[in-house]
């Protein structure tokens, strides 16, 4: 167990340093020069360029640049954003707790819609409510979030009134009032997430009914349900349980587009505003900050996998 | 003889498949004595697993059962699924073939053994455990309080199988069905389980039905056998009887074939062919076309006839003395 974390966290390090590499040096092709941007009214001033160019040291050779930046990252600083002025790492983590909100409210729902739905398919399999659940789970993966964030918007906001169309509100300042902003956003995320979860489910489970013990477990006289929940189930979750980690590292890393739709001020936006302002610290720090997210998160994936793979745990 | 625990009369099974309804079993008879072990023996595909199955009232959904299966004086094909499931682990039990993927590998093995007391016998879950280690014990787990908190994967097969019969036993079933339980399992542990499965029943008085292909297996632990073929019942006789005087062909064959502890001493050549196909079967005795005693007459189906005392035989050719000689 000690030795499968160090082993883990071992490989943790030379991933983060090839993600270093790809992200500072993808960010080299962006198009557009960010002293240029930043200059605004003033870029026809060779000298406010070049002025600027020092103060950010964007005159430097690449590999300067690069070992300043991971040097710093190294020590927890991860730098000033050019654009709104404030330090990175205080940007993200006043953006990371409202996306991760968002990101919790459409994990639940997606686990509470796709996974009794999918096991409400394996155990009807080829009957019609397996065919509707498949069908749902069809249209959940299918549909674009755009759309069904705009169609929401247009029938529980426009049309009905019940919800705010966009805006956030923390959850410590008014609890109520901050649901009702992100529930229609945790939904269209949530629907992609039942709709995976659903399948492996259904695959999972339909798997786990055909094995022997399952016929033990009638034998013994157990009702289906138990059979069912208790005995298919339990091994039916040992690979949704992983997926479900990914699919939660996914959730906060892709809500870009539902955040624009609903205008969240989380993760998602605040990447979004610092690629079209070049704000190369900010979006430094927010991929890292997510490659570190996604990487932790896989770490305890594992370790949940583990936990609930007897197997694994008392190997 | 007391009153049969169980006893089938002329039980036909249809199962639901892709291709159209099959027919497994087609009119099988036979039945166990309290204490008794009875041995369904044949070769593989001969229906020998859908009748058990059919019996516990675990066939496949779809399926439908023709005839009778009296359990204790109680038509088991007239109870509805809820009174079923009340039989099932508690006064009928089921081992399986296989050990390694009977058990639940996200249980502990004492959970398993102790879930059917619970249910059955409304334990409370701490009292469960304590009966499911001593059941551990009592089929000669070593350390059973140690075993009962492992895994399956932590077992070997020959353990894994001590606690199918654990759980099997655990709540006195009247009747123990054992699937061909020492198939997957090396000789020497094959003869402890079936030598743990005869001292069981001759503790609790539990009738058993042991499920075989393997006749060696039939000389030391049957009383009874019936020989089963492409879904019928070929003959049935007491075990010893069997063996000095066979009466169907196919026995004959199978006899020939059953490895011989001696070793070495070929006996009569091996049965050519192979099972006929179950949608297809030749009209008549189904054996006939790999019988070397086969006439005209075998086109016919053959009644189960009275061979001797408590023997039956279904072949027009029996006796089958004189041929044999001839031979
Ligand atoms: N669930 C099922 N669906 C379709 N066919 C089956 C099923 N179970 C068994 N059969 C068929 O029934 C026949 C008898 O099988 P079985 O009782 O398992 O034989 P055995 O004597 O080896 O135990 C075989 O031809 C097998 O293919
Ligand atoms: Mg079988």
């Amino acid at each position: 167990m000690i030795a499968f974390l160090l082993r883990r966290v071992g490989q943790i390090i030379p991933t983060l340093i090839i993600l270093s590499f790809l992200i500072f040096g993808l960010q080299q092709l962006m198009p557009g020069d960010p002293a240029v941007i930043l200059a605004g009214e003033e870029r026809g001033d060779p000298q406010v360029l070049a002025q600027i160019r020092a103060e950010l040291k964007l005159d430097r050779p690449i590999w300067e640049q690069y070992l300043n930046w991971v040097g710093n990252v190294v020590q927890g600083d991860f730098g000033f954003s050019w654009r709104i002025r404030m330090p990175v790492a205080e940007l993200i983590l006043q953006k990371l707790p409202v996306t991760a909100q968002l990101a919790t409210m459409a994990f639940i729902i997606g686990v509470v819609i796709g996974v009794p739905l999918g096991i409400l398919s394996a155990t009807r399999r080829d009957t019609p409510a397996d065919f509707l659940a498949n069908g749902i789970a069809l249209f959940g993966i299918s549909t674009p979030n755009f759309w069904l964030g705009i169609m929401m918007i247009l029938l529980f906001s426009v049309q009905l009134g019940w919800l705010p169309p966009s805006g956030y509100v923390p959850l410590w300042e008014d609890p109520v009032q901050s649901l009702s902003t992100t529930i229609m956003p945790a939904f269209v995320l949530g629907t992609g997430v039942a709709s995976v979860l659903m399948r492996h489910t259904r695959a999972a489970m339909l798997t786990a009914l055909s094995q022997d013990y399952v016929r033990t477990a009638r034998a013994k006289g157990l009702a289906e349900k138990v059979v069912v929940w208790k005995h298919a189930l339990r091994n039916a979750l040992i690979p949704v349980v992983t997926l479900g980690t990914i699919e939660f590292g996914r959730l906060l890393a892709g809500a870009v587009l539902t955040e624009q739709i609903f205008t969240i001020p989380g993760f998602g936006k605040l990447v979004v505003d610092a690629v079209f302002n070049r704000d190369y610290p900010v979006v430094q720090g927010v991929v890292l900050a997510t490659a570190l997210i996604f990487v932790v998160l896989s770490l305890v994936a594992d370790l949940l996998y583990m936990a609930i793979n007897p197997r694994l745990r008392t190997a | 003889m007391s009153a049969p625990v169980l006893e089938l009369r002329d039980v036909t099974v249809t199962l639901p498949t892709d291709r159209g309804p099959l027919r497994p079993v087609d009119g099988v008879s036979f039945a166990v004595a309290p204490g008794k072990t009875l041995a369904v023996v044949g070769e593989s595909g001969c229906g020998k697993s859908v009748t058990a199955l059919a019996i516990m009232g675990l066939l496949p959904q779809g399926s439908r059962i023709g005839g009778a299966i009296r359990f204790d004086g109680q038509e088991l094909t007239a109870l509805d699924a809820e009174a079923m499931r009340g039989k099932r682990g508690a006064e009928l039990a089921m081992i399986f073939q296989e050990p390694m993927t009977s058990l639940n590998p996200a249980f502990t093995a004492g959970e398993q053994v102790a879930e059917a007391l619970r249910l059955h016998q409304n334990l409370s879950p701490a009292a469960a455990m304590d009966r499911a280690v001593e059941m551990l014990a009592r089929v000669r787990i070593p350390d059973a309080g140690r075993r009962a908190r492992q895994y399956p994967h932590q077992l070997s097969g020959g353990m894994r199988q001590r606690v199918m019969i654990a759980m099997a036993l655990a709540c006195r079933p009247r009747l123990l069905i054992a699937d061909e339980p020492t198939t997957a399992l090396d000789v020497t542990v094959q003869a402890q389980i079936l030598a743990l499965i005869d001292e069981l029943k001759a503790e609790t008085g539990t009738a058993v039905l042991l499920i075989t292909h393997d006749l060696g297996v039939v000389a030391d632990h049957a009383d009874e056998v019936a020989v089963m073929y492409a879904g019928r019942v070929a003959e049935r006789a007491p075990a010893a009887r069997l063996f000095a005087n066979p009466q169907h062909p196919y026995t004959v064959g199978l006899l020939g074939a059953a490895p011989s502890l001696e070793g070495g001493a070929e006996r009569l050549a091996s049965i050519e062919g192979t099972v006929p196909d179950l949608r297809n079967p030749p009209p008549g005795c189904r054996f006939a076309p790999r019988c070397p005693f086969a006439v005209a007459r075998c086109a016919e189906q053959p009644p189960l006839a009275p061979m001797g005392e408590g023997h039956l035989a279904a072949c027009w050719r029996a006796p089958l003395d004189s041929l044999l000689v001839a031979a």
